[in-house]
């Protein structure tokens, strides 16, 4: 998308029409509702599985720091969880690649990812 | 290399300004080198600088995937200080604060470091109580750093709003009058040229795309611009920490987050210190050109694109504007992204890692352009002597095992 020229007294100097924004848009696969980022809360890498819920008997303190600290962290598509703040307040899953911005695909919040 | 200086300034007027050589060479990789940097941001050439005057290592390349300074050294806004809360924090930012007040003797090239005075605003009772406890750990470190009043505040900075009944008050504030603001391309450039003059290859467009390995022992890494030998890599890449430490079969607690700033059309001098208002989220400074450079906390999704949104923006200039009313109508000139590193406990990583000739320093976060000279010499001290300098130790990347903290992210929520 380029920039639209507007009338100033700066030559050159152009304003951002409100499509242009960046900002992401998002659908919530629950409820569907399509809104920008500000309406939805952004939790982090999905499917981080906490050890305490499979063997809180025995856990070490490599597994413990994966849990909390260690993150995939890709530039591409990206696992990650989404709340539907002001639509129907639901969690969910979605694909996200971190160099385009481009959402692949939402799921549930309990569901595997499906393929890309 | 030629000396800058006025009789330089002189020589090269009378030809008109055309025969200044090249500030630093562009060599071909070569084959073999004792020590590759990757990444030829602000640290990976201080590392670079150090490594050659410190510790006398010269077979030394500095690898960059784009042009050197083109990061995050040249994203940031330049803001200088020390005043951080816990002990190693303030070891490291302190030692670069100083190394920065005579760099541009030393390196002979103008940082423009400019010691105007850091003013934290205390806004919420909380926000007192919480620089009052940092000012007391300031004192005890020797650090000269103190807290004003709200009076003092006004007499400094006379835009600001001190209405008692704003939504976020002036209670008073925490002053570093050390700290301050440096050119930071010339930082980069700096360190960049004074590397070369001791031997150093800086080499750009050279990206790497592999480490290899022998064994739990690092020999070399693949480029776009050939194989080269080496048996210590430093990597010093922020914003793709995650992508090389995998290329050597390591997870980093590390999460790459996209910080913006941006800047006002030119006006005359209004403010002749750095404000940050952490409450708010916002900072702001004036550029000696007259622009209002300001940023504010990173985005909340990982992003590698170098790109924000909207909305991060808009938070902070809406903080700022009721904190500095004057600036209600000012046009913004332009804005960008830079993608940073962050750490779990909003701390950097710098040392070794599990695999042997492997080096990192990473995850500043944030506030990486400040620490730059500091990190630079503790970081050459640890790869020339495969341990870790005393300063750099807290830093390493066993506490995220040991649970054993550098919790700057309570101390200062936003701006680092």
């Amino acid at each position: 998308m380029g920039s639209v020229q507007r009338p100033s007294l700066l030559p050159n100097a152009y304003c951002l029409l409100p499509h242009e924004i960046p900002m992401l848009l998002i659908k919530c696969p629950i409820c569907g509702v399509v809104g920008d980022e500000t309406d939805f809360h952004y939790g982090g890498e999905a499917h981080v599985r906490r050890p305490a819920s499979d063997h809180p008997d025995r856990i070490s303190d490599g597994e413990q720091r994966d849990y909390l600290f260690m993150r995939k962290n890709p530039r591409g598509p990206h696992h990650e969880r989404w709340r539907c703040d002001r639509g129907c307040g639901k969690w969910f899953n979605a694909i996200r690649d971190t160099l385009t911005m481009e959402f692949l695909a939402t799921y549930g919040i309990r569901e595997e990812p499906p393929a890309i | 290399m030629s000396r800058y200086s006025v009789f330089s300034l002189a020589r090269n007027a009378l030809s008109g300004h055309r025969d200044w050589g090249e500030a630093w060479r562009s060599p071909e990789p070569k084959p073999a080198y004792d020590v590759v940097i990757v990444g030829a941001g602000g640290h990976g050439l201080a590392t670079a600088y150090y490594l050659a005057r410190n510790h006398g290592l010269a077979n030394v390349a500095v690898l960059e995937k784009g042009w050197l300074g083109g990061g995050n050294t040249g994203r940031n806004t330049t803001i200088i200080r020390s005043n951080y809360l816990q002990d190693p924090s303030i070891r490291i930012y302190e030692l670069a604060r100083s190394l920065y007040e005579d760099l541009s003797q030393e390196l002979d090239f103008n940082m423009m470091f400019s010691p105007r005075g850091v003013m934290m605003l205390c806004q919420t009772e909380h926000e007192l109580r919480a620089f009052r406890r940092t000012a007391h750990a300031n004192r005890i470190a020797g650090l000269d750093c103190r807290m004003i009043t709200p009076a003092e505040v006004k007499r400094i900075v006379p835009i600001i709003n001190d209405d008692k009944n704003a939504r976020y008050p002036i209670l008073g504030a925490y002053w570093q009058p050390r700290g301050g603001t440096a050119r930071h391309d010339a930082v980069a450039w700096g360190y960049a040229r004074a590397a070369d003059a001791r031997g150093v290859d800086i080499i750009q467009n050279c990206e790497v795309t592999g480490i290899s390995r022998d064994g739990n022992r690092v020999t070399g890494l693949d480029t776009t611009r050939g194989h080269i030998r080496t048996r210590k890599i430093a990597v010093v890449v922020a914003g793709s920490s995650s992508l090389l430490m995998a290329m050597a079969g390591l997870r980093m607690p590390i999460e790459s987050l996209c910080l913006q700033a941006l800047v006002s059309e030119p006006i005359k001098p209004v403010l002749d210190c750095v404000i940050m208002a952490n409450t708010v989220h916002g900072y702001i400074s004036q550029s000696d050109k007259g622009e209002l450079v300001i940023g504010g906390g990173t985005d909340p999704y990982n992003n590698y694109s170098q790109r924000g949104s909207f909305p991060s923006v808009q938070h902070t200039v809406t903080a700022l504007v009721e904190t500095f009313p004057i600036i209600s109508r000012l046009r913004m000139l332009r804005m960008w992204g830079g993608v940073v590193d962050m750490t779990g406990d909003r701390s950097p990583i710098i040392g070794k890692t599990d695999v042997e000739g492997l080096y990192v320093n990473c995850g500043w976060g944030t506030g990486g352009f400040k620490s730059i000279p500091g990190s630079g010499f503790v970081f050459a001290d640890t790869i020339a002597n495969d341990r870790p300098h005393p300063i750099a130790e807290p830093f390493g990347l066993n506490r995220f095992l040991e649970g054993r903290f550098i919790d700057e992210s309570v101390a200062a929520a936003v701006a680092h």
